[in-house]
């Protein structure tokens, strides 16, 4: 491995990437709870939500900032550094990238502007209204961009003409194979993220004694998410991964470390994989099960690592590995979430100090998760860029060594200090909790109609400081 | 090929571009006039006045290059990697720009680096933008549809001049907008302000003016020929006219013409930079048709343009609606 343009260009896609999925990731599900809440706090009338709308919006704010910026260099990376797969995908995936921008980032940007400061300037409704557009906005961009990104990982609806891609079916590219279960399975990874966020901010307050109220609705309402959609993102993600099988038979066989296609596949626990010998070693494995899983027998063969030509391989390790990580923690999320809602169930969530302790440091698994889940569907489409269309080693920008190199450098060094401020000064804004003064100048009632009647409802699912909330003491 | 997709397209990116550099511009702007006034207070006013705006002005931005992608693809693998330098430096800078909206408040009272970081940002940000401006109007060596120069072909005394000249007019449009949006001491400083800056603007007009057509016969045939002549001696004209409204009108009590005839004066500017390289793209070779994307391609993104930018239209005009009226000292959103 030389170090060349060709090498650091994808190291800086790569890292300039993964910093940039983690905002957007928290956002797409940090709008659609903000707007939740804003739409409880329209049908009850209670304060509570409104509070932790407020709350929530700040760190919104910082996040969607960071987001956005790192967003733009994204954008224009495409040309910058990978100006040949510009020229020779542009008329497919430049138009549905140029739908994301019409259709989302424009709707997103400017009732972001609403949603922010619109507090006091426009009537309840209408800033509810705000805060569900700018979400639906996040989830259109999820839309686009993985319509894109699937499209290069299994490319369908085109032809191809001197090595340049020409449309023939819009349908077919827009909603390419691939696209409707990666979609789903990124936007169920979004929403469970944050509410893991969502659900160590809560009971990082309870635990420390502070801001009780606000603190248990958060709780609540995540564990109620958490429960229901941790579960989900398994049976979706059993889908995607049966649609990775048909359609990208060298990545599965890397996820799975499947070499020899004479044998049905094992499910491998553990192992090394070698890649110069194609073989595993200190394998720990259940035999048949990757068949099973995958093609539903467990006798079912599927081609394994040394059907393809090393050329046509992608890299093993780092598929192999990241893809137990991301199962890991996604089994992990399930039990935590199941323990929860049992918790909640017998009326102890609240008491149960041990969990709530742990809960508190969860934050970063769905982050985790969906960082290591982009690392096996990426590395896994290698050596493609565009899967047959192109490869990525022939789709680098004519630009020197050495510029790529300042501009990595520069990358590192902006992120380190950018990202990091960022996450201390969202951290700060968790800390400090819900602003208590805020109650004391409600806004006018969101509604005029009398709200006792519907109040019940909202407030029955997240508890409303009746007396048996209570029970948990403040820690000192 | 149908002959006229292309000039859609390029009409619809021009527009982009322009609502890019007039929206950003100001917004860019009043940061790079933040380091004229070390009070707080004057420059949450000044932040204030276009934190609810911002985000949308930038996206601008995306479309310009997202939509250059879509049209242009082979212009856009040229372009990106010929600018490779002053593109990633200006993304950089935006980052730091984009980011200090929000840590600034988070952070107060320790704020002081971010006020840095909003306006060196802003002022590397408009620079770079400039470079690439300049850089384009020069010309970018390409073969075979891809760039062909070296890395720092854009690096030249014209290029520098354009970044200066692009810094002076995004603090115009800032200045101007801040007598529209703001009142007390920032308004009046910026409308002192204006005024220097006007005249920095007017000099960068008439030098690019008469340097280009020398250094570039195609552009000194197309303004000089006689036929061409007839047709465009009005726009130098109308130029100077928006420039002596700016001026009149900062002197009276006026709030909101000098920031319109100042996008008068971009406007002009914009279409005569246009007027000067058409049908080229990216001069001094290729022509919009020859790096257009395939016509279904065209059209496929058109038939959404055709209602989403309108939508687009209407709510951005909608959120400056929201906000309309002075944003006072004491009036923060945050």
């Amino acid at each position: 491995m030389t170090i060349d343009a060709f090498l650091l260009s994808r190291i800086q896609f790569a890292f300039t990437i993964s910093f940039h999925i983690v905002f957007p990731a928290f956002t797409i599900g940090l709008s659609a709870y903000i707007a939740t809440l804003l739409g409880l706090w329209i049908k009850t009338g209670d304060d509570k939500f409104h509070l932790l709308a407020r709350f929530w919006t700040k760190i919104f704010a910082v996040s969607f900032a960071m987001g956005v910026v790192s967003g733009i260099v994204l954008s224009y990376q495409f040309g910058t550094n990978w100006s040949r797969f510009s020229s020779a995908v542009g008329n497919v995936i430049g138009p549905l990238i140029g739908y994301e921008v019409l259709t989302a980032f424009f709707l997103e940007a400017s009732f972001l502007g609403v949603m922010l400061f619109g507090w006091k300037r426009v009537p309840p409704w209408l800033h509810c209204l705000s805060a569900f557009i700018v979400a639906g906005g996040t989830a259109l961009s999820g839309f686009w961009i993985l319509s894109a990104n699937s499209w290069m990982q299994f490319p369908a609806g085109h032809e191809m003409r001197n090595g340049i891609a020409y449309p023939v079916d819009w349908v077919q590219i827009v909603f390419n194979p691939t696209f409707p279960l990666r979609f789903m399975h990124m936007m169920t990874a979004a929403y469970l993220t944050t509410a893991f966020v969502v659900l160590a901010t809560g009971a990082r307050h309870l635990v420390a004694g502070k801001n009780v109220e606000s603190a248990k609705t958060m709780v609540r309402m995540a564990i109620l998410m958490i429960a229901i959609t941790a579960p989900t993102q398994a049976v979706i993600g059993d889908f995607h991964g049966r649609d990775t099988a048909k359609y990208q038979p060298a990545k599965l066989a890397a996820i799975e470390a499947h070499w020899d296609s004479s044998k049905p596949g094992a499910l491998v626990l553990f192992a090394w994989p070698d890649e110069e010998a194609g073989i595993n070693r200190f394998e720990i494995s259940i035999p048949g099960l990757a068949s099973l899983v995958t093609h539903g027998s467990m006798d079912a063969l599927f081609k394994g690592l040394n059907d393809f030509a090393p050329r046509d391989r992608p890299p093993v390790k780092i598929p192999f590995f990241a893809f137990r990580l991301m199962v890991g923690i996604g089994l992990l999320m399930i039990a935590f979430g199941w323990v929860g809602a049992w918790l909640w169930y017998r009326g102890k969530v609240f008491e149960e100090r041990r969990w709530l302790w742990l809960a508190q440091y969860t934050w970063p698994l769905g982050f985790t998760a969906i960082l290591s889940g982009w690392f096996v569907t990426e590395v896994g489409r290698q050596p493609w860029l565009a899967t047959g269309v192109i490869r990525s080693v022939d789709a680098v920008s004519p630009v020197t060594t050495l510029q790529v190199a300042i501009s990595l450098a520069l990358f590192f060094c902006v992120y380190s200090v950018v990202f990091t401020a960022g996450i201390l000064l969202i951290n700060r804004l968790i800390d400090k909790g819900p602003d208590q003064t805020m109650t004391k100048d409600p806004p006018e009632q969101p509604s005029k109609r009398s709200l006792k009647a519907v109040q019940g409802e909202a407030s029955a699912l997240f508890g409303d400081g009746s007396p048996g909330d209570d029970k948990i003491q403040p820690a000192i | 090929m149908e002959w006229y997709l292309p000039v859609i397209w390029a009409v619809l990116i021009g527009t982009a571009v322009m609502l890019y550099v007039v929206l950003d511009g100001f917004d860019l702007g009043i940061a790079i006039l933040f380091p004229t006034t070390k009070d707080e207070g004057e420059r949450d006013q000044m932040m204030n006045s276009v934190a609810p705006f911002w985000d949308g002005n930038e996206t601008w931005l995306v479309l310009g290059g997202g939509g250059l992608w879509v049209a242009f693809p082979d212009a856009y693998a040229i372009i990106m990697p010929a600018f490779y330098i002053p593109i990633i430096l200006m993304l950089l800078a935006l980052i730091f720009r984009g980011v200090a909206f929000e840590f600034r408040w988070v952070a107060k009272p320790h704020h002081a680096k971010w006020d840095l970081a909003f306006w060196l940002g802003s002022t590397i940000a408009a620079f770079a933008q400039g470079l690439v401006l300049g850089g384009m109007i020069e010309g970018i060596k390409a073969e075979g549809g891809q760039f062909a120069g070296g890395p720092f072909d854009w690096l030249t005394p014209f290029t520098l001049m354009c970044g200066v000249g692009v810094v002076c007019g995004y603090a115009l449009l800032g200045a101007t907008w801040l007598v529209f949006k703001t009142e007390g001491p920032v308004a009046e400083r910026a409308r002192r302000q204006a005024k220097k800056l006007l005249i920095g603007l007017m000099v960068f007009a008439v030098i690019v003016s008469i340097w280009t057509p020398f250094a570039h016969p195609r552009i000194a045939e197309r303004w000089f020929t006689p036929s061409n002549l007839i047709l465009l001696w009005p726009f130098p004209l109308l130029t100077a006219f928006c420039g002596y409204m700016v001026w009149k009108r900062l002197n009276g009590p006026h709030e909101f013409t000098p920031f319109a005839f100042t996008i008068g004066i971009f406007l002009l500017c914009f279409l005569g930079l246009a007027i000067s390289n058409y049908p080229y793209l990216v001069p001094p070779k290729l022509t919009i048709w020859d790096v257009a994307a395939a016509p279904s391609s065209h059209i496929f993104v058109l038939i959404g343009v055709s209602f989403l930018l309108p939508m687009i239209l209407f709510y951005t005009a909608f959120v400056y609606w929201t906000f309309r009226g002075k944003v006072r000292a004491d009036s923060g959103y945050h």
